[in-house]
């Protein structure tokens, strides 16, 4: 890309040369116009000035036509030349200068016409009394010189004033980009955590819309950032105080010299070896989701065989009964596979932790279908905790003893990722929770 | 000692509850800042082990409460935000010491005795009536230099009698201090360790008094 001030220097440059060869041009136009108009009465003048002259009775046949000395010191004198014929076709007079054929043909006024070689621009006067046709004429290639000389002395100052101009433009250009320079130079000495935003306020206007667009953008890393650093301090939270757990139930395992209690803190262990081991999962899940490195080949999948194969992995719920609409095992719906399955694998570990022994979780499409729904028989969500169970680390107040608090932000993030969407609720009718997930904008397919 | 845990993971709140029983102290489960309010108006502790990230708030406010009110129980903060600033906050706001996640259970332990001991005005580890030594650290006694064998239950009702000797304890106050909540009191449990303790230690240490409690007898 070629740099903005070459750019705008090229562009003046050019614009500047194309007005003024214009302006030449015209100059050039209107000066010639004038010139020939001035040039051509004077030729008149010239033609009838000479008539006036001629005595009224020439010599009837002279041996030789009379020439009329003349100077010629400079170019522009020889420009006129006069010839004095007799009515009868017979020289009787011409000018130094002058050619001896005839200047021009018999017709009186203007003609124009090539003789010897040169162009000659003529006017002819027919005087009947005194018998004589003065001609009188003017060459054109010195005409045309005369305009030459005065366009080039127009050209020449010019030819001299433009290496000028452009240095002017050049350094003006300099001057006017400075503010731009400014924000580069200050942007560039920055270090990667600096987001505070750029001074606009004494920026042109021209550049304000600049330096608010990257403010904005700075605003925008840094709250991500922001986002980032808590959720680093929660998942550090997280990860320390089963940690924290463990130590304290080997310790006692350790310490113990009563079987029962041994026992039963290496039960403790136990368990907090597979919570934490969930934690993890689901916070690698998590990144994975935020950093967007699972892409997968959008594909027909049926949600009813991805929910076994969740439930086949996820290992026996003895404590409810697991209930799949069979429409969901003939419908295909195309999506990203694997992503639907974080979100339904999810939805399912929720309804699972949730569910009161003997309770029934169902799954099965909306009514409109569009979306598929979960469907728990659990106590649900207190009514001012709903806003707040999609955040990372939340955990309610009916919390299960397994719950990471990522379960509903996983979802919510892998369904926005392939353009679903996460709708909970409490049950209207009798007790448990609700999550639904819409295909944006499109109908799952009959 | 009889200690309040306010902590919400329920493995490390239980491992916390076994770890200071081993260590002769009863204590005490809630896993919000709302139950904790409640238990702390409700009983007298010896010494509070408060989680900052409570599901409902925040450990700093429970402990700016407390304060504010005027209980000075001692407080150990668990946390596992181990950022400086937050450890200072933590004893700005009022707690006596500070432990970050994942801890060691026997310094947590050494930790609430100390704070403990200072709360209660005595700068020696060890508690001396007469010619009884008790080291809480180790759960030992020993009378003339020579030791004497008490369970769990014995120390901790010695223990508490020693810490202020010639102050009345009522039977309550030691059903207290030997049981947490949900623990079955025995009806004459606190009698019966006094009897014990008495066949251990001479029948003159440990005095009744009628229709108050028992104290330990004055030294001299």
């Amino acid at each position: 890309m070629i740099s903005l001030r070459r750019r705008l220097f090229l562009i003046l440059l050019v614009a500047t040369g194309v007005i003024w060869l214009s302006a030449v041009a015209w100059i050039y136009q209107v000066s010639r116009a004038e010139v020939e108009h001035v040039l051509d009465t004077r030729l008149q003048e010239a033609a009838r000035m000479v008539d006036s002259l001629v005595a009224g009775h020439m010599p009837a046949s002279p041996a030789e036509p009379v020439v009329i000395p003349g100077g010629e010191t400079s170019s522009y004198e020889r420009q006129l030349s006069c010839q004095i014929w007799s009515l009868d076709g017979r020289l009787i007079a011409r000018s130094s200068g002058a050619p001896d054929e005839q200047l021009a043909g018999p017709a009186p006024g203007f003609s124009e016409r090539v003789v010897d070689g040169e162009r000659w621009r003529i006017f002819t006067v027919d005087d009947a009394a005194k018998g004589v046709r003065v001609m009188v004429g003017d060459r054109l290639g010195l005409r045309d010189q005369l305009i030459a000389d005065l366009i080039k002395g127009l050209l020449w100052p010019t030819l001299l004033v433009a290496p000028l101009l452009g240095l002017l433009i050049w350094v003006s250009l300099g001057r006017g980009l400075r503010p731009l320079g400014d924000i580069t130079t200050a942007l560039k000495a920055r270090d990667a955590e600096d987001m505070r935003p750029i001074d606009a306020g004494h920026a042109p206007a021209e550049i304000r819309p600049l330096a608010d667009a990257l403010n904005t953008l700075f605003a925008k890393v840094e709250a991500a950032r922001q986002q980032e650093r808590e959720v680093t301090a929660f998942a550090a939270h997280e990860l320390k105080t089963p940690l924290a757990g463990l130590k304290t139930q080997t310790q006692i395992a350790l310490a113990a010299s009563d079987e029962e209690i041994r026992n039963g803190a290496l039960r403790q262990i136990l368990s907090s070896v597979d919570r934490t081991t969930r934690l993890v999962r689901q916070l690698l899940v998590l990144a994975k989701l935020d950093a967007g490195s699972l892409t997968m080949p959008v594909t027909p999948v049926s949600l009813g065989d991805i929910i076994d194969e969740i439930c086949a992995i996820s290992g026996p719920t003895p404590a409810c009964r697991i209930v799949v609409d069979p429409l969901l095992y003939d419908r295909r719906v195309p999506t990203d596979r694997e992503i639907l399955t974080i979100a339904l694998r999810n939805l399912h570990e929720n309804a699972v932790q949730h569910s009161p022994a003997g309770g029934t979780i169902s799954w099965r499409f909306t009514p409109d279908g569009f979306g598929v729904v979960v469907e728990d028989e659990g106590p649900g969500v207190d009514a001012d905790e709903l806003p707040h169970v999609r955040q990372r680390f939340y955990r309610g107040r009916s919390r299960s003893p397994v719950g990471s608090g990522l379960g509903l932000a996983i979802v919510e993030v892998a369904s926005a990722r392939i353009g679903w969407s996460l709708h909970l609720e409490n049950r209207a009718e009798g007790r448990g929770f609700r999550a639904e997930l819409r295909r944006v904008g499109n109908a799952i397919p009959a | 000692m009889r200690i309040l845990v306010v902590e919400d993971d329920p493995i490390l709140a239980d491992g916390l509850k076994v770890g200071l029983g081993l260590a002769g102290a009863t204590a005490d489960l809630v896993g919000s800042c709302g139950d904790a309010r409640s238990a702390l108006a409700a009983h007298d502790f010896d010494a509070v082990v408060l989680d900052v990230m409570l599901p409902d708030g925040s450990g700093l406010e429970v402990l700016k409460e407390m304060r504010g009110a005027g209980d000075r129980t001692p407080v150990l903060l668990l946390t596992a935000l181990d950022e400086v600033s937050d450890r200072i906050r933590g004893l700005d706001g009022g707690a006596d010491d500070y432990l970050s996640k994942p801890f060691d259970l026997d310094e947590l332990a050494a930790r609430i005795r100390a704070i403990a001991r200072r709360a209660s005005g005595r700068a020696a580890p060890l508690l001396v009536a007469g010619d009884l030594v008790l080291d809480p650290a180790s759960m030992s006694a020993a009378q003339d230099g020579a030791e004497i064998p008490l369970s769990r239950r014995e120390f901790a009702v010695l223990s508490l009698l020693m810490e202020r000797p010639g102050i009345i304890r009522s039977k309550g106050e030691i059903e207290d201090r030997l049981y947490g909540w949900h623990e079955e009191v025995e009806s004459n449990a606190v009698e019966v360790h006094v009897h014990n303790l008495r066949a251990k230690i001479g029948r003159t240490a440990i005095e009744t008094v009628r229709g108050l409690g028992y104290r330990m007898r004055d030294a001299g």
